[in-house]
């Protein structure tokens, strides 16, 4: 059992409560501006919906479980007392504290500004200090994943870092790196607009900032679910994981090429460089990589549990496969979604084809099935697998957990497959109502409809998946024994400093940030004539 | 295992990891700042710097090309927030005074008996703006223009001042409040039109854009269809001539028609 149960299991219960809040707002956005739904007399309201779904779901929720999945791996992957509980719990507090702050204004109508904060649209300042307040509570477990691996070393120097551990000090300072453009944005920025000390803003260069944050934060949501892949899955189907050192490569990766390509989300703004825009879209085809050496090294991991199982043949093996337990559900939902929305991916990426898809429902379709999709189902299965560790007691209901599993597949399919579509034939995102009754867009109709009723499957997941949880408090107790991850085929006793530390990535991930956005930043900021007014929404 | 060990070119991964990346580097930016620039025969650069400067998104001074002639004049106003948004006593007194003008077209309470717009407690920074276009010249109307072309920054200013301090009254036509029209509630998504409300108060306001419950019917028909034939051209960016272009002459009738019927005490305040 793990020592820090209540710690994480706060962690965990204030994420998916949120994230339940928000999805009851996902699926109602999705109804409300179906052809099922009635028009809306008030799109603020729906302005206001998708802002607490957006800032929940895009910082609250991901960073709520990559905090408690970090601390429960620090503990039993360094099978060392976690150091520093106190800020552990500080950190949670303010993140407590920084979502009431932020979500008052939201429910009140004063901060409709959607997550991407979409200056010069400028919304009430608690808005934006409780998404700070969002942000220092995780700064202080980066630190603490830090701290705590430091400690580890000491006590033994030269020794492998746990595979669990490796990955997920990565992703904390891939995340503290690239909050970093987020809150230059709100400090120097946002805040002092809202607060009325300025009243024009430079939003192209806010849009620069954001960009910053908005693709490397996709790979920090990504963390948990890569670090279930390739240190939960092996070990809960019975296999091993294929190479230590094709995993550490990957978090590598990610490291160093997620962060210098977020202008891939300004290819349609002008004022950045073409230049620019070319080497962040280049750099943007890299970091396919370490996804691509995921997938094989853990399609191989899996095929080791096959064999180990008597399974043979090319593809025989696959029918060896422990098929009813949920961790292996899971991994395949997981992959088949993560693969149409990688494919998708290479869309948005590439500089012309983007242009036909810039802002359309395309994009929410493709997010939506990699981030709600892909990573989120591997959020359920962390649950699932740490819950035993955490109330010391059993889940008994693996049917549930199974039927809860397909309907996010099969209600994630049914939800983004036709929201793609409507983007491709040009359905903007991001708006209140559409109406369907025009000939120009009545054959979009039946395929938004359909969406919306994917959107009450996946509520219906939801639900189910808390209601596990919470039946999963009162089970019978059990001992569900240490908690304990995958190991290697060939488990690494001595690993070459560069893979066993992150040092020289972090350093490299840092210059690239600077090549690549140093220029466009500075000539934003320096050039002036660029700031606009501030349009204040809601503020009556 | 200290970063010694780690930072120097002896060790394989420091160099393969460095050298790797620094070459993805300086092909890509090669590629983007020379290569791809040239590529594009229908754009001229003097020299390579000039490619690279163009690339890297270097401001570049405008080229020679003389904007189009405007024939007339276009609002230059420029309002934000805080126009106007803090008055001091004095100035609602002086707009008082110079009120008394007015008072024989737009009432002497702020409502108009003929058919001319209410002032009363209309935003300040609407008034503000439409007394400079009508003074520039940028809106023009034969009894109005020859009222604004005298007054002073100041004094349009406390002139603005004091209608939007005095209280919203009922109008003085009243008729039985009419349902919302669609094109008032949701506006007309697929033509780019927005609800009014969004912009006009009941909603939100946008800086600028007047409230309109109990204004007359007739002058509201009469603005939309000038806005529609662009015969009146002071809107910035065209905001308010787009969407009176893409309404249906129903459309301008139901709106105008219902706005008349409100009581103007739905209408949100600014601060
Ligand atoms: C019941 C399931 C869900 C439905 C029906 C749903 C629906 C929606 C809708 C309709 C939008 C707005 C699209 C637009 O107007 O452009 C949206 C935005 C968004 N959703 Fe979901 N959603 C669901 C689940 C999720 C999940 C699980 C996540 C991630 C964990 C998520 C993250 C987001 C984000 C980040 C946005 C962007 C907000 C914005 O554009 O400002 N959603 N969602
Ligand atoms: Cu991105």
């Amino acid at each position: 059992m793990l020592a820090n149960r209540k710690l994480i299991l706060a962690h965990f219960w204030l994420a998916f409560g949120v994230f339940g809040i928000a999805l009851t707002l996902g699926a109602w956005q999705m109804f409300i501006r179906s052809p099922i739904g009635t028009w809306l007399s008030n799109p603020e309201l729906y302005y206001r919906s998708l802002t607490a779904h957006g800032t929940v779901m895009g910082y609250v929720f991901p960073t709520l479980v990559a905090m408690g999945f970090g601390y429960a791996i620090s503990e039993s992957a360094l099978e060392q007392r976690l150091v520093g509980v106190r800020w552990a719990w500080t950190g949670f507090w303010l993140i407590v504290a920084g979502s009431i702050t932020a979500v008052i204004p939201i429910a009140l109508g004063r901060a409709s500004v959607l997550y991407t904060f979409y200056p010069p649209l400028i919304g009430n300042v608690f808005y934006y200090l409780g998404v700070v307040l969002v942000v220092v509570g995780s700064w202080i477990w980066v630190a603490l994943m830090a701290i705590n691996l430091r400690v580890w070393r000491k006590a033994h120097p030269g020794a492998p870092v746990p595979l669990a551990m490796f990955a997920n000090v990565a992703g904390s300072y891939l995340w503290a790196w690239t909050a970093v453009g987020a809150a230059l944005e709100l400090l120097l920025q946002i805040i002092p607009v809202a607060a009325g000390l300025k009243a024009t803003i430079d939003a192209g260069l806010a849009r620069v900032f954001f960009s910053w944050t908005l693709h490397a934060i996709v790979y920090f949501w990504l963390m948990p679910t890569y670090i279930a892949y390739y240190t939960i899955v092996p070990r809960a189907i019975g296999g091993r994981v294929y190479s230590d050192s094709m995993a550490r490569i990957s978090f590598i990766l990610f490291l160093v090429v997620a962060m210098p390509i977020g202008m891939h989300h300004t290819f349609a703004d002008p004022m950045v460089g073409a230049g620019f825009k070319f080497i962040h879209s280049a750099f943007t085809a890299l970091v396919a990589l370490p996804t691509l050496l995921t997938v094989f090294t853990i399609c191989a991991s899996v095929e080791i549990a096959a064999r180990l199982r008597g399974g043979r043949g090319m593809f025989g093996w696959m029918k060896a496969l422990p098929w009813d337990n949920p961790m292996m559900l899971a991994l395949a939902f997981s992959f088949v979604m993560l693969g149409f929305g990688g494919a998708g991916g290479l869309i948005n990426m590439s500089y012309q084809l983007d242009a036909s898809i810039h802002n359309t429902q395309w994009i929410t379709g493709h997010f939506h099935l990699i981030f709600g999709g892909a990573i989120v189902i591997m959020y359920f299965a962390i649950a699932y697998d740490l819950w035993p560790h955490l109330t010391g007691r059993e889940l008994i209901d693996i049917r549930l957990i199974r039927t809860q599993l397909w309907l996010w597949f099969i209600g994630m399919i049914i939800t983004t497959f036709p929201w793609h579509w409507v983007g491709i034939l040009g359905m903007p995102r991001r708006m209140a109502y559409f109406d369907f009754g025009d000939p120009a867009i009545a054959p979009q109709a039946l395929s938004v409809a359909f969406s919306a009723i994917g959107g009450f499957i996946l509520l219906a997941s939801g639900i189910m998946f808390i209601v596990v949880l919470a039946r999963g408090m009162r089970a019978p107790q059990t001992d569900a024994g240490p908690y304990r991850f995958a190991v290697a085929v060939h488990q690494a006793t001595t690993v070459p400093v560069a893979l066993n530390t992150h040092a020289l990535w972090v350093a490299l991930m840092i210059a690239l940030t600077l090549t690549n956005y140093g220029y466009p930043i500075l000539n934003l900021a320096l050039g002036g004539g660029t700031s606009v007014p501030a349009v204040y929404v809601g503020a009556q | 295992m200290s970063t010694r060990d780690l930072f120097t070119f002896r060790n394989s991964h420091f160099r393969i990891g460095v050298g790797i990346t620094a070459a993805i580097l300086i092909v890509t930016a090669i590629t983007g700042f020379i290569v791809l620039p040239f590529a594009q025969p229908w754009v001229q650069f003097a020299n390579v710097w000039d490619a690279i400067c163009s690339a890297a998104g270097v401001p570049q001074r405008a080229a020679n090309v003389t904007a189009p002639e405007q024939t007339k004049r276009l609002s230059e106003v420029v309002l934000t927030s805080y126009t106007l948004s803090r008055p001091s006593q004095e100035a609602i007194g002086r707009g008082a005074t110079l009120a008394q003008r007015c008072a024989i077209c737009h009432g002497p309470t702020g409502i108009s008996r003929a058919d001319s717009p209410n002032l009363a407690g209309q935003y300040a920074a609407v008034i503000y703006k439409e007394l400079h276009d009508f003074r520039s010249g940028a809106r023009t109307n034969a009894v109005m223009s020859p009222f604004a072309v005298n007054l002073t920054d100041q004094e349009i200013a406390d002139l603005s001042n004091y209608y939007a301090y005095l209280p919203r009254l009922p109008a003085y036509h009243p008729t039985p409040q009419l349902p919302k029209p669609n094109i008032v509630i949701y506006g007309a998504p697929i033509r780019g039109i927005a609800p009014c409300g969004a912009c006009h108060g009941s909603l939100d306001n946008k800086t600028g854009s007047p409230w309109l419950e109990g204004q007359s019917e007739a002058y509201m028909k009469a603005q939309l269809q000038a806005f529609a034939s662009g015969e009146r051209r002071n809107d910035i960016s065209q905001q308010m001539r787009n969407i009176a272009r893409a309404m249906t002459p129903q459309e301008i009738e139901q709106a105008a028609a219902y706005y008349a019927s409100q009581p103007p005490d739905v209408v949100k305040a600014v601060d």
